[in-house]
């Protein structure tokens, strides 16, 4: 008898080509993921040192972060020299190293971490990386799934393999059910809420219980895809049922003998009982509240019913970079948070740029209109896009007065046209509040589609739950 | 990749915490598809201001600072994004060492890759060599990775943790790659191995 392992342990376990005596192993890479701006060194140092790619068809490439998301982004006048330097750097790349692309043109275009699971690349039980902390997302699957910098996107690219430690185990348990209204996305920012930004540093995030098995293979994404903002080098949730379902049939999931082989395969993958956790973290789903962001960190989170707190209310180092985060937010502590006024909403991202995202936040917005300045909505991928337009979800964004844009990062990290003005306050689906990230000077605030679509409709920070009891 | 033996030098003093990869070195410098020249836009939006003008108060653009090669760091240094841009502007403006209690994960990693050395040390050690870093420019500190130590302008000596493999390859300037490509023979019998166990994968 082997002794018990977690979902972790016995996919690292399943991975190590290599280990020195020291414990640094090298881990075999099943898929890596390539975009655009990471990506560049790495391919240039192979061909500096005459290296090869060494499994070009487990490595996919697509460009995201910096691509326009307008309807006109076919004239290349609509992006800057430097963004059309990098992206058609990206197309050379794929195409002299033969790796699998999804250029602008193809409709399967769009945010990495969408396209990925979306095309049946991840799969559960895989090791997946790329030059992207939000790799994590991967995770979903019950994938062990890293950000790499660009030194390590060259060192997979060459071997296939990442030199790694392993990390140590940390469970995140939701027990219980969500309460109406509540989403994945208020399961990740309440967690990171409570463990802090370093909270997760050095290990590898479980989430488990009984209101993570009952998301969709959607929520388990936006879940995973913040455990970095907490810190975690991964997160992942052990493949089941709903996850088999959503990979059968995808382009490059196994088919046949090989899918059998494979579901029965993922059926080993969960943490045995009696395995070992070096830390374990648990919520009541019943407690948990629609919550945003009232600072320029993902742990500053507050359930939407409470007010914005004082420096003094923190400790430690804590205490002056509260004081920054709101001199830079323009908040007064003890305003109550659905006081404040948002400009812009923006819903999309790797964290919630996907089809139930946008299903959540057009049904709040069904039939009524919007009071910021602008909204828009930019799909994870083409192909969610697409999927939008056949049930209608795109006609209810534009008739609310949104945008209605192509697949791209766009306004989460701003590297693109789409980027807020010093001092404009956004209210967005995405990932990070930091200064700065949607634009110098802008303001973010971090929340569910569903909460964001509510800011549309009011002006300012908004309960969701008040405007579904209106509707119900 | 340059090696890392010892350093003494200036250390400049970042007490903030959670200085994230967007404040490090914000998106628009990530256009670029060059690991150089990216020194000057270090830290760019605490450093300049919008129209380009240095901001006096900034601890680097400080007269005592602008030639720092440590810096003092409050908790969580590097969070944020995976972007290797952050060492390498890092690296580019002379910064060989960064301390602090500590460091995200993916930025930790990216730093060794570049030469440069993060170093975790307790909360009462940062303070100390904090209170150091902010006498200014006639306080050299000196880190000595052989004997993995910092030392303070006065003396004050504190030892370090740091991973055998990665002080060898920092300290011989080496590249994992060379180094991974020796063990090719256990690639190939890995992945026959995997073929058969996982064909899907
Ligand atoms: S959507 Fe945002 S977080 Fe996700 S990959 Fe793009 S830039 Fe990164």
């Amino acid at each position: 008898m082997t002794a018990p392992r977690t979902l972790y342990d016995k996919i690292w376990d399943d991975h190590v080509v290599h280990q020195a005596e020291d414990g640094t192993c090298l881990l075999y890479i099943d898929r890596h993921l390539v975009h655009e701006v990471t990506s560049p060194q790495a391919f240039e140092g192979l061909r500096m040192t005459g290296r090869k790619v060494r499994a070009p068809e487990k490595t996919i490439a697509v460009p995201d972060h910096n691509v326009p998301t307008t309807l006109d982004r076919a004239n290349a006048a609509t992006m800057t020299e430097d963004s059309r330097v990098q992206v058609a750097a990206l197309d050379k790349n794929a195409r002299d190293f033969g790796i699998n692309y999804y250029p602008v043109s193809d409709v399967r275009q769009g945010i990495v971490h969408i396209v990925g699971p979306e095309q049946g690349w991840t799969l559960p039980g895989m090791t997946v990386v790329c030059g992207d902390s939000h790799t994590a997302t991967h995770g979903a699957f019950g994938s062990l799934a890293h950000g790499i910098g660009t030194s390590e996107v060259e060192h997979v690219l060459a071997t296939q393999t990442l030199i790694q430690r392993k990390g140590k185990n940390m469970k995140v348990e939701i027990t219980g059910s969500l309460r109406p209204g509540v989403t994945a996305k208020d399961i990740t920012l309440s967690v990171i809420g409570a463990t802090g930004t370093a909270g997760g540093t050095g290990y590898v995030i479980e989430y488990c219980g009984q209101a993570i098995r009952e998301l969709s293979m959607e929520g388990r994404m936006t879940v995973c895809n913040m455990a970095i903002e907490g810190g975690a080098r991964a997160g992942l949730i052990a493949p089941d049922e709903k996850t088999f379902a959503y990979c059968m049939g995808r382009p490059h999931a196994p088919k046949g003998a090989k899918w059998e082989a494979a579901v029965a395969y993922w059926k080993t993958l969960f943490s045995d009982e009696g395995a070992h956790w070096d830390k374990v973290v648990t919520l009541r789903g019943e407690d948990i509240a629609p919550v945003v962001t009232w600072g320029t960190s993902p742990e500053d989170v507050l359930p939407i019913t409470g007010t914005v707190p004082a420096p003094t209310d923190f400790t430690g180092g804590k205490v002056d970079a509260a004081a920054r985060s709101l001199d830079y937010m323009g908040l007064t502590p003890g305003m109550k948070l659905t006081d404040i006024a948002i400009d812009t909403v923006f819903i999309g991202s790797c964290t919630n740029g996907r089809i139930e995202d946008l299903r959540a936040a057009a049904e709040i917005l069904k039939g009524r209109k919007i009071k910021v300045k602008r909204a828009m909505v930019v799909p994870g991928s083409g192909l969610v896009r697409a999927q939008a337009e056949e049930e209608g979800l795109a006609q209810i964004f534009i008739d609310a007065g949104f945008e209605w844009r192509l697949a791209g990062c766009s306004m989460c990290l701003a590297m693109n046209p789409d980027q807020l003005q010093p001092g404009e306050r956004c209210a967005a689906t995405s990932n990070r509040n930091f200064e700065g990230r949607q634009g110098r000077g802008g303001r973010t605030h971090l929340m569910s589609p569903a909460m964001a679509a509510a800011a549309a409709i009011t002006g300012h920070l908004t309960d969701v739950r008040e405007l579904m009891t209106e509707t119900a | 990749m340059d090696k890392f033996t010892t350093l003494t030098g200036i250390a400049a003093p970042m007490p903030l915490v959670n200085i994230d990869t967007d404040m490090i070195i914000p998106k628009q410098f990530l256009k670029t598809i060059q690991r150089s020249g990216l020194g000057k836009n270090l830290f760019d939006e605490m450093r300049y201001t919008q129209d380009g003008q240095e901001i006096p108060d900034f601890v680097l653009n400080q007269p005592a600072y602008r030639s720092a090669e440590i810096i003092i760091a409050g908790d969580n240094f590097g969070c944020g994004s995976s972007r290797e841009h952050a060492p390498w502007a890092l690296l580019d403006f002379g910064i060989r060492c960064v301390i602090s209690t500590s460091f995200a994960d993916i930025f930790y990693n990216n730093c060794f890759k570049n030469g440069i050395l993060p170093i975790v040390m307790p909360q009462e050690v940062v303070d100390v060599l904090m209170a150091d870093a902010r006498k200014g420019a006639n306080a050299r500190m000196t880190v000595d990775l052989a004997a993995q130590t910092v030392t303070t302008s006065d003396g004050q000596s504190f030892g370090f943790e740091v991973d055998s493999h990665r002080k060898h390859c920092l300290m011989n300037g080496l590249d994992d790659i060379g180094l991974t490509l020796e063990k090719a023979a256990a690639i190939d019998s890995f992945e026959a191995k995997a073929a058969t166990l996982r064909p899907w994968a």
